[in-house]
């Protein structure tokens, strides 16, 4: 896969979709390309955040430890990007990514995507709307839920 | 040192001062006699005189002077020449004493040269000598560049000097003393003319000069300053950086020159002056001598032949005259010099030379006692650092001094090193004062180490074995042309009283490590790197530089086997994605397009990083093969992306670590070429510009860069560009590049590459890591564990060893520590730098290592956090300055004193 495909992937990631392409070919060309193999780990629960990922191909399984062990809370599908939170918040990740297939993985580091959103503000506007965006589902989620119970 | 240079040099060079006296001396008969002919050759054969007749003969090398006091003495009475046979005979001679006038002249300053390089020699040495033992205190107060320049630079004059200091007198006044004597012979009256200026010059000019003396004087001590002050600019620039301070030093720079420029262009000022008023009186004289002279020639009281003997003998009188006053402003200059230079190596309590005095056989092991009596410390402040502390170590036993922030228990460890000097009380070893044991003692049977740690500028083992470099314990043989040379250095040393010590001797003291030689001295020094945790450290240096092949061939005699270890484990483990190997028939799509055109590692400048493009013959393959065309393309390409993606950004942005093509300063000259370029048919393009162009294709690697520019034509025409390159190689380039082999080592390349011969894949994170520790149980399990480690110490751990990190110089200081295997081991807070949990490791470490093989020195350990001196037998506790507790750490834990209260 060549940098302008994966510019278009990054397109597709709701996070950057409204971003101009130079701006992401940017993003991509400084990001690494990394591939893991069935079963391996991308990051774990607790570690310190470094990174974002965004899923070129494969699947990949989150994983929240419990007193009985892992359990698998979600799945990631190309497109769709993976520990962005702990790089916005500075915190440690709250759960573990593991490879459900081979993976092609862009791994965007956290000193370059901050650098980014300093520089190009639009970026970062876009950024924040799509993160608003998801809040506001959480809520309404959590509003369910709670009138649910 | 000798007060007086003078009376320094005399005692030193006698012998050879009189030598050269009497050579002097006997040189003044030919140059006397030198003086003499061109009046007999004027007035004789070319004036005629004494050849009235046609015919006549005149005696020649009749000898007679008329001397003062015994009237005309006659020597020879030579042999019967006519006008033209004395002419020619009166010029040969002329001729022979130019000759023998000039060997004197050449032996003479030969001689001197010699004499005054030898006793320079010894001046540096004695200073050096001095500054080995010089008392601790002293180096508080002095900064470590002034005394280089003391030794290297300021006494530098003195050697030019020493050679003149009493030839130079002789000689010149001998020579003034000839003319002027001569002068007088001829006419009285010129003769005192002369006399009057030469006096008014000597009283008048040193007079003028006392002033150069003093602003000589000032020059030497701003200029030692200011190299004392650039020392210090370069030992603290961190600080300087960390404060923003930059440009106050540059002001203190700049006023220290300003001042050192003012003081230099009086000194011109004045020198120039007194030149000039040197040279005028020399012009006096002889206004003097043609208007008085010419006018008693015209009287006819004095003959032309006379004039002119007294004037070309004049001509030599202002040359000595001149010198012998630039003698004496010499002697007065390096006088002070030396006086300066000798008043700041002149510190009292200087220890004596016997205690560092060379000894050759190992002391015994130290069996009494080391006691602290009633022993006092203080800072140069003068704060109490110690008060009165007694306290005795036994053999064998372990203490842990702990101390609270002020306790002054590193001042104890400080005073048991003989790093400082108690103000009063004791420190003995048995009945000893431990201040006047010889250094063969204390250096030999006691270990120091501390956080404060200097290491040499040198390998990590000259550093690691410069604890056992006592004595030249096994001589280093020559042969041939180097014995020869060996006897002129040893000759030369003891001239110039210098030790005749051979550095390339072994000095290594192989016993006290508990080895018997080279061989096995390797086992020794790997048990204390494990001790301190230092071996993983020194392998990863020894992974990452490039063997030495004429000491590591074991490395390179098994390469292919471990390539090949390294391949089979890797399929093992299913890992054999990870590195993609070199081979010499295909592409590697980890490796960089320039990387597979050249297939090997550059060893020299010609093929290396940029140059490889603009090498001629490197172009003219890539011609043959087909590739100059595809590669700029490609070049221009990504030219393009790169300007497209980074153009936007400043120059000092992170991103460009990122990138591989070009450097940030680079990208405005790329633009405008991109932009001169863009429509130019490739044929228009000059040479230059096509080099710069293509050298961005050979930095690209597919898998990284992404940006689609390789096919699979391009790959097989780049293998085949390589096979052509080698094929015709030109012996110029033979040995610039090394080519990958599978069964050869590259010597340019390091020990890591070599094992890996191959690529790391760049999409693999954690890829770098696994195949490291790998390699590691390779090497381990094929027994080349040892050799690598070997590798590793080779490396160079820069000035006072700042190529490693402070962790890594604590542990080394330890492990040189531990290394001699001593009776008394003092470590002071030596591993303040680590976290606690590596430094419980090391301690625990230490204090079994220095108990193997029946050992046990007794170990005083000042611990930094009092909670690890649960391991020692004996627990102290200090306290301001004072012992407040003392006993096992049952006892003292029992008890409710200030070891349980530092403990909670």
């Amino acid at each position: 896969m060549l940098l302008k495909d994966e510019v278009g992937m990054l397109q597709r990631v709701p996070l950057f979709s409204g971003i101009e392409p130079a701006k992401l070919k940017l993003l991509a060309f400084t990001s690494d390309r990394v591939s893991y193999g069935a079963g391996e780990i991308l990051f774990r629960q607790g570690d310190e955040g470094d990174a974002a990922y965004v899923i070129l191909s494969g699947r990949a399984d989150i994983l929240v430890d419990s007193d009985s062990g892992p359990i698998k809370v979600a799945e990631l599908v190309p497109n769709s990007i993976v520990g962005e939170i702990a790089i916005l918040c500075n915190s440690s990740r709250t759960a573990t990514v593991r490879a459900a297939s081979s993976l092609e993985v862009l791994r965007i580091r956290k000193d370059h995507l901050l650098r980014l959103m300093k520089e190009f503000p639009e970026m970062t506007i876009e950024m924040v709307r799509v993160l608003a965006d998801r809040l506001s589902h959480t809520t309404a989620d959590l509003i369910d839920a709670r009138s649910a119970k | 040192m000798e007060p007086s240079l003078a009376r320094y040099i005399w005692k030193h060079t006698k012998k050879q001062q009189v030598w050269i006296l009497i050579i002097v001396l006997l040189s003044m008969i030919p140059y006397f006699m030198s003086f003499d002919l061109p009046k007999l050759i004027v007035n004789g054969p070319i004036q005629g005189k004494g050849f009235g007749q046609p015919g006549a003969t005149q005696p020649f090398l009749r000898l007679h002077y008329d001397l003062p006091f015994f009237g005309e003495v006659q020597f020879f009475s030579g042999f019967q020449l006519d006008r033209t046979a004395t002419l020619f005979a009166l010029s040969l001679v002329f001729l022979l004493l130019v000759v023998v006038n000039g060997l004197f002249k050449l032996y003479i300053n030969t001689y001197k040269g010699r004499l005054g390089e030898r006793m320079l020699r010894r001046i540096r040495f004695d200073l050096v000598d001095r500054v080995l033992r010089f008392p601790p205190f002293y180096f508080k107060r002095v900064k470590s560049a002034e005394v280089a320049t003391m030794v290297k630079d300021e006494v530098e004059p003195l050697g030019g000097f020493i050679g003149d200091a009493f030839l130079q007198p002789v000689l010149l006044g001998g020579q003034a003393l000839t003319a002027m004597l001569f002068i007088v012979v001829q006419n009285f009256w010129l003769g005192m003319i002369a006399a009057v200026i030469v006096l008014i010059q000597i009283v008048l000019i040193p007079r003028m000069r006392r002033r150069l003396i003093v602003l000589g004087r000032e020059r030497q001590l701003t200029a030692r300053a200011l190299s004392g002050r650039v020392g210090e600019i370069v030992d603290g620039i961190g600080t300087v950086h960390v404060h923003d301070t930059s440009n106050y030093e540059r002001a203190d720079i700049a006023a220290r020159l300003g001042l050192i420029f003012k003081i230099r262009f009086d000194l011109y000022q004045w020198k120039f002056m007194v030149k000039f008023l040197n040279n005028f009186l020399a012009q006096v004289t002889p206004f003097l001598f043609y208007m008085l002279g010419g006018y008693l020639v015209i009287q006819g009281r004095l003959d032309v032949g006379q004039l002119v003997a007294v004037i070309s003998a004049y001509k030599d009188l202002p040359g000595p005259m001149k010198e012998l006053i630039d003698w004496d402003q010499a002697r007065q200059d390096v006088q002070v010099k030396y006086q300066q230079v000798v008043e700041q190596f002149s510190v009292e309590g200087v220890i004596a030379p016997s205690i560092g005095a060379l000894t050759m056989d190992n002391p015994d092991p130290m069996t009494a006692p080391l006691s602290a009596i009633s022993l006092s410390m203080a800072d140069d402040g003068g704060a109490m650092l110690l008060d009165r502390i007694s306290l005795q170590v036994n053999p064998g036993e372990t203490v842990a001094l702990v101390s609270t922030a002020t306790g002054g228990a590193e001042a104890l460890a400080e005073a048991f090193a003989r790093l400082n000097w108690p103000n009063s009380g004791r420190i003995t070893s048995g009945s000893d004062d431990l201040l006047e044991l010889p250094e063969a003692v204390t250096g030999r049977r006691m270990s120091y180490a501390s956080s404060d740690v200097f290491l040499f500028q040198a390998s990590l083992r000259d550093n690691l074995l410069y604890g056992l470099k006592h004595a030249p314990l096994n001589p280093a043989s020559y042969d041939g042309e180097a014995a020869d040379q060996r006897r002129w250095n040893v000759n030369e040393a003891l001239r110039s009283g210098n030790p005749d010590l051979d550095t390339r001797s072994d000095w290594i003291d192989y016993a006290s490590a508990g080895a018997t030689g080279p061989h096995d001295l390797f086992e020794a020094v790997r048990r204390v790197l494990d001790a301190v945790v230092l071996s993983r450290d020194i392998l990863d240096l020894g992974l990452r530089s490039s063997a030495d092949l004429t000491r590591h061939t074991e490395l390179a005699g098994r390469i292919v086997e471990l390539r090949a270890a390294l391949r089979t484990r890797l399929e093992h483990e299913g890992l054999s994605g990870l590195v993609v190997p070199f081979e010499p028939g295909a592409y590697n799509k980890e490796a960089t397009i320039g990387q597979n055109l050249l297939f090997g590692a550059a060893a020299g400048p010609e093929l290396a990083d940029r140059a490889l493009a603009a090498n001629p013959y490197f172009a003219s393959v890539l011609r043959q093969a087909g590739l100059d065309r595809t590669l700029y393309e490609m070049g221009m390409e990504i030219a393009k992306q790169t300007i497209e993606l980074f153009a936007d950004l400043p120059p000092d942005h992170q991103f460009f670590q990122q990138l591989a093509f070009m450097s940030a300063e680079e990208i405005p000259a790329y633009e405008t070429l991109l932009q001169r370029l863009k429509n130019r048919p490739y044929e228009a393009v000059s040479e230059n510009d096509r080099a710069m162009i293509a050298t961005l294709s050979f930095a690209y690697i597919e898998p990284r860069h992404r940006f689609g520019l390789l096919s699979d034509e391009l790959m097989s025409k780049v293998v085949a560009a390589r096979n052509q390159f080698y094929e015709n190689l030109p012996p110029e380039l033979q040995n610039a590049v090394e080519r990958y082999d599978p069964a050869k080592y590259i010597a340019a390349a390091t020990v890591m590459d070599n094992v890996l011969f191959g690529r790391v894949g760049a999409n693999h994170p954690d890829a770098p890591d696994r195949i490291r520790s790998i390699v590691y149980d390779i090497l381990d399990e094929l027994g080349l564990y040892a050799e690598l480690l070997n590798v590793g110490l080779d490396f160079n751990v820069g000035a006072g060893g700042r190529r490693l990190t402070s962790g890594q110089r604590q542990k080394l200081d330890v492990a040189r520590a531990l290394l001699k295997r001593p009776d008394f081991l003092i470590l002071n807070r030596p591993l303040s730098a680590l976290d606690q949990r590596v430094q419980d490791k090391v301690m625990q470490n230490v204090l079994e290592e220095s108990r193997r093989d029946g050992h046990s020195p007794a170990i005083v350990w000042v611990v930094t956090n009092p909670a690890m001196a649960m391991m020692f037998d004996r627990v102290v506790v200090f306290d301001s300055g004072r012992l407040v507790e003392d006993g096992t750490h049952e006892t003292l834990l029992a008890g409710n004193g200030t070891f349980k209260e530092l403990l909670s």
